[in-house]
């Protein structure tokens, strides 16, 4: 079969690859319809991520049809069309019986590395690389499906393929920044990073009843599409002091909540942005956490930080000192999306969540490389690529 | 030059970074060495009751195949049941326990991995296969998968289509090779569990 391949650092080639087969009694396989790109693929292309290897199948945010279904595989048919969860979970591990699915225990065949570098092994995750399990990835023709009865959720019929494909990663990330980072009605929210991930966060935090929620980020096209789409405000950090125009905006208090959505390869119009590069260029730092310290530093006194972007390693210049006399709580995690999933299937048919509005170019596999181009670049306004093999 | 600079500076600072992470965890030659380590036992915890997990006083398979103490307590709170085992043969210690780990041939890493085992057995039914790495299909196209319900469109071309990504990158690329050897051979500390 055909598929988008990583070969290198920011090289990728579309190769023909074996087709997966049932090689557990609870996979299924499961013909993709759409594959969509993630900032974290930003990542494994930028060489971030440890334990990638030459050839492997990136992807992990997509729906299709299931075709196969090992012996073991109870609720699920072939001829479904189900939206598949990025993080892979068994389900009856304790992590993910208390809905903490990207904790899963028993996902990740490769468990030694996350073990060995964060003191706690955690769930495979698709085409990410050999340290989340070596599962190949979702930009494929077909992918398997580890534990399908737990991680592939059939789509309502009434939902389109472009909407019920975000369900897989950037709804349920950007939904649980919201949900764990506690926004209650009457909070103010705000959201670093406008990406799939930032858009859905700040989505997730005026459907959870927040009052103002204010957006981060520099490109007009994406702050344009949160402020149309979430309904929320926003701030170009290029044309502003962020920490300012946030305190201005919040009566000198700061944002109750604040949901970190950059990752590791965040940005700054400061000089920070050089500082950072130039250490994690030399490995004295694995991750540019810019993002992150902005919004300690913002947050209010006794309130909450959520970081959803992805990190990998050690970080400098970490503002522990506001954190501690300030009283946050600081939380993060990779998804846990089969908690919401369904909720969210539902209130996407209710048409409280488009998320479709993501998909700003739509391709074929073989444009997989230029496509990429066009993400990391951000050209042409793109939010997200989606392709249909 | 400036390659191989960078390439010593990232291996420096890899290793200096992995030193750290073992030393923090009692495992590298430092002055203060964890008097227990050959004594330790490895732990798992089976989110399932003690009566499940060793019926009738059985360790689970597969431990039960091996040369090794077990012992299960219940867990505290609702957390299940906490899976003991170690080898009963000496293990290697200090500079010697590297050298074992590294050829795979200490006998907590087999240990830890049939512990690791036995939870995703009983939690699960069945432990989760690897996939193979991928492999490049030459020469022609694999077979095409059919649908059971809706038919599969034809297969499309074999050749590759290399087009690397361009960036607009300036510094020196990133080597994330290197690293990651330093990585899995820190990792061999126990297939399947860094922790040992
Ligand atoms: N926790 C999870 O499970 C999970 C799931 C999916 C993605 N992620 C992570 O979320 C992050 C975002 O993903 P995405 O798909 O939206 O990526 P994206 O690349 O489309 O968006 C990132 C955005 O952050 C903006 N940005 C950069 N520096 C900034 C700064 N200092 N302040 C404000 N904005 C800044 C960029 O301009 C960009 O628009 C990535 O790190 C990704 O790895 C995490
Ligand atoms: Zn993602
Ligand atoms: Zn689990």
């Amino acid at each position: 079969m055909k598929a988008l391949c990583w070969q290198g650092v920011d090289e990728l080639t579309v190769e023909q690859v074996p087709d997966p087969g049932i090689m557990n009694a609870q996979d299924a396989i499961v013909k993709v319809i759409a594959s969509t790109t993630c900032g974290s693929d930003l990542h494994l292309l930028g060489g971030y991520i440890p334990m990638m290897k030459s050839g492997d199948v990136i992807g992990h945010e997509f729906i299709g049809e299931v075709v196969e279904v090992g012996s073991e595989v109870r609720r699920r048919r072939p001829g479904e069309r189900v939206v598949v969860c990025s993080i892979i979970g068994c389900g009856r591990c304790w992590p993910c019986r208390h809905d903490m699915w990207s904790l899963c225990e028993n996902s990740n065949p490769t468990a030694g590395i996350t073990d060995l570098l964060w003191g706690g092994s955690t769930a495979g995750i698709y085409g990410y690389s050999h340290a989340m399990g070596g599962f190949r990835g979702s930009h494929a023709e077909y992918i398997r499906v580890p534990f399908a009865d737990h991680n592939a959720f059939p789509v309502p019929d009434d939902v389109d393929d472009m909407d019920a494909l975000f369900a897989s990663d950037a709804v349920p990330t950007g939904w649980m920044g919201a949900d764990l980072g506690g926004v209650r009605p009457g909070d103010v929210v705000a959201v670093w990073g406008c990406g799939g991930v930032g858009q859905m966060a700040a989505r997730a935090a005026v459907l959870l009843g927040a009052e103002r929620v204010i957006a981060i980020d520099r490109y007009p096209e994406r702050l344009r599409m949160v402020e149309r789409q979430a309904g929320c405000e926003a701030i170009d950090y290029t044309a502003t002091d962020v920490d300012a125009e946030l305190r201005e905006r919040t009566g000198g208090r700061g944002p109750d909540v604040c949901i970190e959505a950059v990752g590791l390869e965040a940005d700054s119009a400061g000089p920070m942005r050089v500082y950072d590069e130039v250490k994690q260029q030399l490995h004295l730092e694995q991750d540019r956490p810019i993002a992150v310290r902005e919004a300690i530093h913002a947050c209010r006194k006794g309130g909450t930080v959520f970081v959803l972007g992805v990190f990998t390693g050690f970080v400098d210049k970490f503002p522990l000192g506001a954190l501690m006399n300030k009283g946050l709580t600081l939380r993060g995690a990779q998804q846990h999306g089969q908690r919401y999933i369904p909720m969210l299937l539902d209130r996407i048919s209710r048409g409280e969540l488009r998320p479709a509005q993501l998909a700003t170019h739509t391709m074929t596999l073989d444009d997989g490389p230029r496509g990429y181009d066009m993400f990391k670049h951000k050209k042409d306004g793109c939010v997200r690529v989606v392709f249909r093999p | 030059m400036k390659r191989v600079v960078f390439g010593a500076a990232t291996l420096l600072a890899t290793g200096a970074a992995v030193a750290r992470w073992l030393a923090s965890r009692g495992r590298a030659p430092a002055a203060v060495r964890d008097p227990r380590e050959s004594l330790r036992w490895l732990g798992v915890t089976i989110n399932l009751p003690r009566e499940e997990v060793m019926p009738d006083g059985a360790p689970p398979q597969p431990l039960a195949r091996l040369d090794a103490e077990v012992r299960a307590e219940r867990a505290p709170g609702d957390r299940g049941t906490e899976l003991y085992a170690r080898p009963r043969r000496a293990v290697p210690t200090g500079p010697m326990a590297v050298l074992a780990r590294l050829r795979g041939t200490d006998p907590r890493q087999e240990v830890r991995k049939a512990l690791r085992d036995a939870k995703s057995i009983l939690e699960t039914g069945e432990v989760l296969r690897p996939e193979p790495e991928s492999v490049r299909v030459h020469g022609r196209a694999s077979a095409v998968r059919k649908a059971k319900t809706t038919p599969t469109a034809p297969k499309a071309r074999t050749e590759s289509v290399a087009q690397p990504v361009r960036t607009e990158q300036t510094g020196e690329r990133r080597q994330p090779g290197l690293r990651d050897r330093v990585l899995t051979l820190a990792a061999r500390r126990a297939p399947g569990e860094g922790r040992l």
